[in-house]
């Protein structure tokens, strides 16, 4: 902002090419407010236009340097000042001059490498975003837009269960499984506890997500934890031989994917809780820690794609009749997948 | 006899003696199963996991954790300046770490009080709140019978009866001997050596 009226002054508007066609997301800021931003992937380019908006016409606007910047970060709470950049691409607009109208400037940063995940949390935020500067000898114009970057992944090839025997000794022994160690954030959770000796008044069995936000490093090493989810899984007494099925849909809950030491600056990872209350309130657990992932939107094959693959099970068939029987086995699986 | 035309099966011809195919039976692949499958499952399974059956004896026999104290039939004992009260605590149990499944003892508050100190002193439990000591009740020139008023005493009971069946509960003071001593021996020998029960 310009402190002096009688000068020229010039607002700044970055638009994107895509801005129509690209999705947007809403994304959490630090104040807890919902926002929608527009949605990157790794790799991805991002180009836009950037509008310079002469305010007073007619007058002319002195500048050292227009650019844009396209810039990655990790800020931790406890340590404003320092903005730790992974990501820092920047495109001059205009070298040092002067503008005598509004002027529109095009940009484009190419197969931009965005690593990690958006993320706004207790003591830490990543935040992708555009800021583009007009540099003059007082006071600089600056605009920023932020973006968010989603991390995907694919179905991990190994996946296994897990699968305890727990208790206290001659009290209480449960057998808890969970049908998965990864879970991707719309999956489910499916398991079960199996009750082998129960020794205690159990009033109620809960199972809790826990969320751990970890930021520093050595000595200085901080966790936040906070609880996601509740979610009651047994109400009254359990005996013997009882098997007490989970089913957890992740969906429901604010939930993002595991981070492991990013940048070595912070990690997010995800516990189940297991929590039985006695009659007397007293709290026995079992905390474990789950994989959550984020998985890309799966486009539905085609009926012709599928005709395709049935055809190509005839061996080096491409006679109308092979294609004719492919079709019509392929249009009696899919009325069999449609029931 | 007009003209027959034999057909065999799978097989029709018209007039141009072009065959014409009929509807073939889905042939069965090598792998043994027509279906296409995807390599991914778009909708997660959510069926329940396997398991054991329950056995009936331990569906519908008594539960494992049986634990009841009853704290009755307050007694004042003695004369004058001497008197105190004490409490009858009858202990009913299936639980295996106690040696007797039915005892019965008396106590007094200040064997309460004995209790809440040795475990506070070797154990870790956070040991539950004494119903109060009522001192004021033992200073002379009260108009009522002090700590010997029926109201207070039943008061008391009931503050004891909670106090006893939370910590005879805990499965860590059930570990500790001044516990079993309390609930199960005739006389607390307050000479003990504190530790795990025989």
């Amino acid at each position: 902002m310009s402190f002096f009226s009688f000068g020229q002054s010039a607002e700044i508007d970055i638009v994107l090419n895509d801005a129509e066609t690209r999705k947007k997301v809403e994304h959490k800021a630090e104040d807890g407010k919902k926002d929608k931003y527009f949605l990157f992937y790794d790799g991805e380019t991002v180009s836009g236009k950037v509008n310079v908006t002469l305010k007073n016409a007619g007058k002319r606007l002195e500048h050292q340097g227009i650019k844009i910047e396209f810039i990655g970060q990790i800020e931790l709470y406890y340590d404003r000042g320092n903005h730790h950049e992974f990501v820092s691409l920047v495109k001059d607009l205009a070298r040092p001059g002067e503008l005598t109208q509004s002027q529109t400037f095009d940009f484009e940063f190419t197969h931009v490498e965005k690593p990690y995940e958006s993320y706004t949390g207790q003591n830490v935020k990543l935040r992708y975003f555009l800021r583009a500067t007009i540099s003059r000898r007082l006071n600089d114009v600056v605009k920023e837009m932020d973006i968010v970057v989603h991390t995907l992944s694919t179905y991990p090839e190994l996946n296994s269960s897990i699968k305890m025997e727990v208790g206290i000794e001659d009290c209480l022994h449960i057998e808890f499984e969970y049908n998965k160690s990864k879970y991707h954030l719309k999956d489910v959770i499916v398991g079960k506890i199996y009750f082998l000796l129960v020794r205690i008044k159990v009033k109620h069995m809960e199972i809790d997500i826990i969320k751990r936000e970890t930021t520093g490093t050595g000595p200085n090493v901080y966790h936040e934890n906070e609880t996601i989810a509740k979610y009651e899984i047994m109400d009254g007494a359990p005996v013997r031989g009882e098997s007490i099925p989970i089913r957890l849909f992740l969906a429901g809950y604010e939930l993002t994917p595991t981070m492991r030491d990013i940048n070595k600056k912070f990690s997010v990872r995800y516990y189940l809780n297991l929590v039985l209350i006695d009659e007397e309130e007293r709290r026995y657990f079992k905390q474990q820690e789950i994989t959550l992932w984020r998985k890309g939107d799966i486009v539905r094959k085609s009926m012709s794609h599928q005709a395709a693959i049935a055809s190509q099970r005839f061996e080096g068939s491409s006679s109308i009749e092979s294609k004719m029987q492919a079709q019509a086995q392929a249009q009696a699986q899919a009325k069999e997948d449609g029931n | 006899m007009g003209g027959c035309e034999h057909h065999q099966l799978g097989e029709t011809s018209d007039e141009k003696g072009q065959v014409l195919l009929s509807r073939f039976s889905l042939s069965q692949s090598p792998s043994g199963s027509s279906e296409l499958k995807m390599s991914e499952p778009t909708v997660a399974d959510t069926r329940r996991l396997n398991s054991k059956p329950q056995d009936l004896t331990d569906a519908y026999g008594p539960p494992s954790n049986f634990l009841e104290i009853d704290v009755f039939n307050p007694q004042t004992i003695g004369v004058g300046r001497t008197r105190y009260t004490t409490y009858e605590l009858r202990m009913r149990t299936n639980l295996p770490i106690f040696k007797m499944k039915d005892s019965c003892v008396r106590r007094r508050y200040s064997d309460f009080e004995w209790l809440k100190n040795e475990l506070e002193r070797d154990s870790k439990i956070v040991v539950p709140p004494l119903p109060g000591k009522a001192l004021k009740r033992q200073l002379p020139f009260r108009g009522d019978e002090g700590i010997f008023e029926e109201s207070f005493i039943e008061e008391r009971r009931v503050g004891l009866e909670q106090f006893i069946n939370k910590i005879a509960g805990h499965p860590l003071a059930q570990n500790e001997r001044c516990l079993h001593m309390f609930l199960q021996e005739e006389t607390i020998d307050r000479n003990y050596v504190p530790g795990k029960p025989q």
